[in-house]
């Protein structure tokens, strides 16, 4: 019943400069199962999502300790092959961000970094990646034409489609559907659900019903403390921690 | 109070205006009488005072395009350094400050530089290479300022997602911000030709004044700017002289209309 | 670029980085290297204060173009700073926006005529009316001043818009919530705000008058006498470099780099001043 944890983070903190993010946060992510992130906004949410794939790289002022647990290895230790992590855990932003290049250029955008050239196997890879994304009705008589004319809902699907080419082992999903219209929205949600027999998926939400439709374990977070974590049925009927259930229920947002 | 004010600044804006547009009407009205095909096309005869300026024109291409050369790989290096590789520090303050420091320099000052060390110590003589290495250190702070400009806008969202990716820096910044960044980079480089067309100064004591064809880098060439000025203050020949301040005056209004044309477009594209 | 990998990429750009400093460090040293010799060993006061110069017989003494060079540079000040401060208030405060949006890029587009042709223009068209209705030689320091003025307007235009540019709004709107005309706001308030910057932009005009050398050349007259009227012809430090380096040989050509040396100290020192005035408005706002 147990997956082995695919990522774990022990005693994980994180710091922007005097700003803490994350406290001390220890949680164990399963396998091929979607992880539902919750809590208002400022909790860390995202913090804990770029940590997972070292983007906070980025960030000059962030600081971090404890230990990520990748397969057993610690993502941050000196020497850790940061490019090749990125190519395994992969992740979709909160806005669409597709690049300024064709439907086709943006889905095979990471692929060619690793060097594929063969049209053929790049073909096939665009349309099993766009299909996963439930995408591909929509574009496979236009993957040349501008990624930029897409509406915001075809957009992030094309970011998930992207992300997904790079036939990662995780997913990072950051408030995807916030600001896309229902429809998108569903359509998101429902190629998660497929999407998770291959991927381990770790989605942020500030959504709970989305984290209720979705996820199979959910995470809350406040203030950066990681506050309760389990199955989402028992998480949102009978939560452990009173701050848990004042969220659920809507008492603060 | 105020009406008087106001007219008083406006009629000395318009006024301003009014002289400058004077000026190139002045040249156009006067130069363009002279300018035929075989004004633009065949070679100078008796020193300028009769037939043609091709030697000037070809001079005037050649020597930018060899400035260009140097200017932009050094230009948008720097640049990229700046603002994808280091954050703000001690040295990057210091480079801020030789580059502003680099653009007050007067030309005359480039040109006794360029004619000592290129010209004279390095060997290279009055010549396209002495004169374009000249030109590049002069037009290099503009090349870095645009193209500083052009890279910070392009949005901070597609370096995360081309990180997010797994690609490394450089192949961020070669796949995802200069191809975004190259509308500003190219209104740089054509701001930098324009300053290097009308430069006269630096390029008379290090690219010669010879009025033959040059077949390499290390032949001196004469530039446009440099042949009206001899025609005009030799006196040689005034007809030709109005004639080539008006393909000059032409060149760089032309050059300078595509640069703010390309930045305008940029902007343009970037608010919607 | 594999090869070399990220880490080496970033040695390799530092190098490109640096070299805007290694340039401007080369350029001085070699004037310096050039020039400060020959200042030392006749000696700055000599150099600087005396009021012969005549490279046939050694005497190097620039004195009088030193004075040129001041003449027809605060001349050019007193026509281009005005100007181009009035254009600035002009066309950020007052003028409306589609015109301002028409007028301004022309006249930085007309900035970038060579100053070779305003040169030629101020010997064709204005030294003669000077000559005419004003006397002397026409080519003087009153011509210089004036061509000087129009080059360096729109820079001073140019920066001073910016400074116009950077004041609040709220500083203007609310000295008119206090009952002021728009004028009134303007010279009260904005202007006293932008200050700094607009003074950056007349110290660095003035150090683009300093350096400039072929419109000078043409229209100043070149006489090596220390100009006692602006209808004076006068030869600047730039126009001496600019007149003799062609044929300049052993002492002569390093009093010419001396020049430069002059120059280059000069021009350095009122650029810096500028950039300090620009930061502290930066840092003050």
């Amino acid at each position: 019943m147990s997956l082995p944890a695919k990522i774990s983070l022990r005693g994980l903190s994180v710091s922007y400069g005097a700003a803490q993010a994350l406290q001390s946060v220890t949680l164990d992510i399963p396998a091929q199962q979607v992880l539902g992130v919750i809590g208002p906004a400022g909790s860390g949410k995202t913090t804990l999502l770029r940590t997972l794939n070292r983007l906070n790289d980025l960030e000059a002022a962030a600081r971090v300790d404890g230990q990520v647990l990748l397969d057993g290895k610690d993502i941050y230790q000196a020497g850790y092959d940061v490019v090749g992590l990125r190519k395994r855990v992969g992740m979709v932003f909160a806005l669409p961000v597709p690049l300024p290049m064709s439907i086709y250029g943006n889905v095979v955008y990471g692929v060619r970094l690793g060097g594929l050239r063969d049209r053929a196997r790049l073909d096939s890879l665009v349309e099993r990646s766009l299909r996963e994304a439930s995408l591909w009705d929509e574009v496979k008589d236009r993957l040349d034409s501008s990624a930029m004319r897409l509406s915001g809902g075809q957009q992030q699907r094309l970011c998930l489609a992207r992300t997904l080419a790079m036939q990662p082992e995780v997913v990072l999903l950051d408030e995807p559907c916030s600001g896309l219209d229902p429809i998108s929205t569903a359509a998101i949600e429902e190629a998660l659900t497929v999407l998770k027999a291959r991927y381990t998926i770790v989605l942020v939400t500030n959504n709970t019903k989305q984290a209720a439709r979705v996820a199979d374990t959910t995470a809350m977070f406040l203030f950066g403390q990681l506050v309760e974590h389990g199955p989402t049925d028992a998480l949102f009927t009978v939560p452990q921690d009173p701050r848990t259930l004042e969220y659920v229920t809507g008492r603060f947002g | 109070m105020q009406a008087v004010a106001v007219s008083a600044l406006g009629a000395a804006t318009l006024g301003t205006l009014a002289v400058l547009v004077f000026v190139v009407f002045f040249v156009l009205e006067k130069g363009l009488r002279a300018i035929s095909w075989s004004f633009l096309f065949s070679n100078p005869r008796d020193m300028g005072r009769a037939g043609g300026i091709l030697p000037t024109l070809v001079g005037t291409a050649l020597l930018p395009m060899v400035a260009l050369a140097i200017a932009v790989p050094l230009g948008v290096g720097t640049a990229v350094y700046l603002t994808e590789y280091t954050r703000e520090t001690r040295l990057t303050r210091l480079i801020r400050f030789g580059t502003d420091c680099l653009a007050g320099i007067p030309s005359i000052i480039f040109g006794l530089f360029g004619f000592i060390l290129f010209v004279s110590m390095l060997g290279m003589g009055w010549s396209l290479l002495s004169g374009g290495l000249t030109l590049a250190i002069m037009i290099l702070p503009t090349i870095i300022r645009t193209s500083e400009e052009a890279i910070k806008a392009v949005p901070l969202s597609y370096r995360e997602v081309s990180f997010s990716l797994g690609a490394t820096r450089w192949e961020t910044v070669t796949r995802v911000v200069l191809p975004n960044a190259l509308p500003g980079v190219v209104t740089g480089v054509m701001l930098g030709i324009g300053r290097a067309i009308g430069e006269t100064a630096a390029v008379i004591f290090t690219a010669g004044s010879s009025l033959r064809l040059p077949h390499s880098l290390l032949d001196p060439v004469r530039t446009m700017s440099v042949h009206f000025y001899i025609l005009a203050r030799e006196g040689i020949s005034t007809e030709n002289a109005y004639g080539t301040a008006a393909v000059l005056v032409v060149s760089i209004l032309t050059v300078n209309l595509v640069a703010y044309w390309t930045m305008h477009r940029v902007l343009a594209r970037r608010s919607r | 670029m594999r090869l070399i990998g990220d880490k080496g990429m970033r040695w390799i750009l530092l190098g490109v980085a640096l070299s805007a400093i290694a340039s401007l460090l080369t350029i001085a040293l070699f004037i310096f290297h050039e020039g400060l010799p020959f200042i030392l060993r006749v000696g700055p006061r000599e150099f600087l204060l005396s009021s012969e110069w005549d490279p046939q017989s050694g005497h190097f003494g620039i004195y009088p173009m030193i004075v040129a060079s001041l003449w027809v540079t605060l001349g050019g000040m007193l026509v281009g700073a005005p100007l181009g401060i009035a254009g600035a208030i002009f066309l950020n405060e007052f003028c409306p926006r589609p015109l301002t949006r028409i007028i301004k890029p022309t006249i930085e587009l007309l900035a970038g005529i060579p100053s070779v042709v305003f040169g030629f223009i101020g010997v064709m068209v204005l030294a003669p009316v000077i000559r005419q209705y004003l006397g002397g030689p026409g080519l003087s320091v009153l011509a210089a001043s004036i061509v000087l003025g129009i080059m360096i307007l729109p820079t001073i235009m140019s920066i001073s818009t910016d400074a116009l540019a950077a004041v609040p709004n709220s500083f203007r709107e609310g000295a008119m919530a206090l009952g002021a005309t728009r004028w009134q706001s303007v010279h009260m308030v904005v202007l006293k705000a932008a200050r700094t910057g607009i003074v950056a932009s007349v110290i660095l005009g003035m150090g683009r008058a300093v350096g400039e050398t072929m419109a000078v050349i043409m229209v100043a007259g070149n006489a090596v006498k220390v100009p006692h009227s602006p209808l004076d012809s006068a030869r600047t430090l730039t126009a001496n470099i600019a007149l003799e380096m062609g044929y300049a040989t052993g002492q002569h050509r390093q009093a010419l780099f001396a020049t430069g040396v002059v120059l280059f100290v000069v021009i350095m020192a009122l650029n810096t001043v500028a950039s300090l005035a620009a930061r502290r408005r930066a840092g003050a706002a």
